[in-house]
């Protein structure tokens, strides 16, 4: 590591431990405020649970259901009741298609894995290609060029470009599908599968991709004014060993913290590239239940995300306290 | 912290006087892209506010043509799947979509600057508490609870407006915390403090004066972004309700049409598109024409 910024010796797993506790312990704070919110949200607005039950319901069916859903208990019993189930790893059963929320969660998510995987590739890769340009290219051509493409991708709606790809590439070329995932399982094949990954991946990734471009470039254009690259051109190094080797090195470090960043904005790109490409993800799930006012996967959906997006935070956390000696104290 | 010392106060000062209302048009208007976008805004939003008072078609009223006719004098945009004409939808759900976009953006920016300004200058525990809760705010995926939000909730413009800026006034919040703790470090706060006013007095009176430029650089990006997630939720029919048009519900049939109607689907994204573009370039150029360490080409 070029970086001479003192710091205490490296002690082993005893910090490591302590702030991964640390951490877990937010974590969980985190989780819980959510569920509170959304679970009090859900149950004291007006088009709540006690609304969702027929007009043409009779009397006794509505006493019959309100007791099935536990809603003549007062709403903190309720709560009560939900997070203990939530945390023996029961969800409760969907109302709108009677089973349980954990297995239609578990039917969706490895979709919206598989999406948001191939994206942050792709992006990853890409965005710091770009952004490594444009730090170099400062003020120069290339730099207003790919500075111009991020702004734009950032103020194009997702999906009216996802409805002008489809336009393109389905309807006028017909070379893509327009919507689906493909076949899986025994008809799987290679070409189906990707043609229908193509245009959800490249819209997912035009809303996360002008992020990683400026974060990259910031990044870099901070590391180049560095002492030690200063020292590097001063000994006479090249000028391509200073950039790739000496610069790029430190100005992918902090990098590795805005994958932490945009992991919210990924899902919460996904519900809408889900919903362009009939992707059957969580995006489309969310969407169905809170079409249906299925309220117990609302629910679920909800703290299924948040538990993703807590436990990636946590892992981008720790490889960030590995690979970059100067934190520690987090 | 570190305190500033006489010295740096000069300085910042100097660079107070410098930054007159003046000099900024000016700096603005070396960046073309940015001064450009500034009166694209204005002349949209012209067009966009006046040009019913003109243009007197109902958005709502079915016309004679019948549904999905093209262009032509009396409807130059042709009409929609259900033969209302297109260009006065255009209008009025640009105005619909602006003035979303505008509410919200006001209602972040207050919710953002109270949070900031608390946080940065009580310090202590109101600081953890509403830094906590601003950073739990921006790890969760907010459109998420954006959908069961407006689902529970309802979805009338005010209640559109409300959830898009409860989901939306972190990044101001940060930007406001940062600067309020870099001022109040300042003399003219300590005196201010020292004889005595009350801290209301010196956070509105001392330190949100100064930091009203940030403040409108994040307001300029927050209409942006208001407007795309407006547009987003429309689309996926939770956000303002047909027949009242806005640019994203024209948008949510025309998946439809798309084979028949293209220009149905290519519109009211286009100008979407526009909009918000426009708004990150001023955005940005306003940024840099704010920034202290601003280069003169």
């Amino acid at each position: 590591m070029h970086t001479s910024i003192p710091n205490k010796k490296y002690s082993g797993g005893d910090e490591v431990l302590r702030f991964l506790l640390n951490r877990l312990g937010q974590s969980a704070i985190l989780l819980l405020i959510v569920t509170i919110i959304t679970f009090f949200l859900i149950n004291l607005a007006p088009g709540g649970p006690a609304s969702t039950m027929r007009m043409d319901a009779s009397p006794e069916e509505r006493q019959a259901m309100v007791e099935k859903l536990g809603l003549d208990q007062p709403i903190h019993i309720r709560y009560i009741d939900w997070i203990t189930n939530a945390l023996k790893g029961d969800l409760g059963v969907s109302f709108t298609s009677s089973e349980p929320v954990v297995q239609r969660i578990a039917e969706r998510l490895p979709y919206t894995i598989e999406l948001t995987v191939f994206t942050i590739i792709l992006s990853i890769t890409i965005g710091i290609l770009f952004g490594v340009i444009s730090a170099i290219k400062r003020g120069k051509a290339q730099d207003h060029v790919i500075n111009f493409f991020s702004v734009l991708g950032l103020s194009v709606p997702a999906f009216w470009l996802g409805l002008m790809l489809i336009l393109l590439f389905s309807i006028n070329l017909g070379w893509l599908p327009s919507s689906g995932v493909g076949a899986r399982g025994a008809d799987f094949n290679f070409w189906g599968w990707i043609s229908h990954l193509i245009m959800p991946v490249l819209i997912l990734t035009t809303t996360v991709l002008p992020n990683i471009v400026r974060f990259t470039r910031s990044s870099m254009l901070e590391v180049i004014s560095q002492n030690y690259i200063r020292t590097a051109r001063a000994k006479g190094a090249k000028e391509s060993i200073v950039l790739y080797v000496h610069a790029l090195r430190n100005a992918l470090i902090p990098v590795v913290t805005i994958i932490g960043v945009l992991i919210p904005r990924l899902l919460s790109g996904a519900v809408i590239t889900e919903a362009i490409f009939g992707w059957t993800g969580i995006g489309t799930l969310i969407l169905e239940a809170a079409r249906g006012r299925d309220y117990p996967l609302v629910m679920g959906v909800t703290v299924v995300i948040t538990v993703v997006v807590v436990l990636c935070n946590l892992i981008v956390d720790l490889i960030y306290s590995r690979i970059d000696p100067r934190v520690k104290n987090v | 912290m570190e305190v500033s010392t006489n010295q740096d106060y000069g300085s910042k000062t100097m660079t107070k006087a410098k930054q007159s209302k003046d000099t900024i048009f000016t700096r603005l208007k070396q960046n073309k892209i940015a001064y450009f976008s500034l009166w694209f805004l204005i002349f949209l939003h012209l067009i966009v506010f006046l040009g019913p008072i003109f243009w007197t078609v109902n958005p709502e009223e079915l016309q004679e043509v019948g549904s999905l006719a093209g262009w032509s004098l009396q409807h130059p945009f042709g009409t929609d799947d259900l033969s209302r004409d297109v260009f006065a939808r255009m209008l009025h759900g640009g105005r619909v979509t602006l003035l979303v976009g505008l509410a919200a953006m006001l209602f972040a920016l207050l919710i953002g600057t109270l949070v900031g300004a608390c946080a940065g200058y009580f310090g202590k525990f109101v600081e953890s508490v509403l830094m906590r809760i601003t950073e739990a705010m921006m790890a969760i995926p907010n459109f998420f609870f954006v959908l069961v939000a407006l689902t529970v909730l309802g979805t009338s413009p005010v209640m559109v407006v409300i959830v898009i800026a409860l989901c939306g006034w972190m990044e101001i919040a940060r930007v406001v915390y940062g600067e309020t703790l870099k001022w109040k470090e300042y003399e003219f706060v300590e005196a201010a403090n020292a004889s005595g006013a009350r801290s209301i007095r010196i956070l509105t009176k001392y330190i949100i004066p100064q930091i009203i430029p940030s403040i409108i650089v994040s307001g300029t990006l927050t209409i942006a972004a208001a407007i795309l997630t407006e547009s987003a939720i429309s689309y996926l029919g939770l956000g303002i309700q047909p027949p009242t048009p806005t640019w994203g519900n024209m948008l949510q049939n025309s998946q439809q049409y798309i084979w028949t109607a293209p220009v149905l689907g290519i519109l009211p994204g286009a100008a979407i598109t526009i909009v918000v573009l426009a708004y990150n370039f001023l955005g940005d150029g306003l940024r840099d024409a704010l920034d202290p360490k601003y280069v003169k080409k």
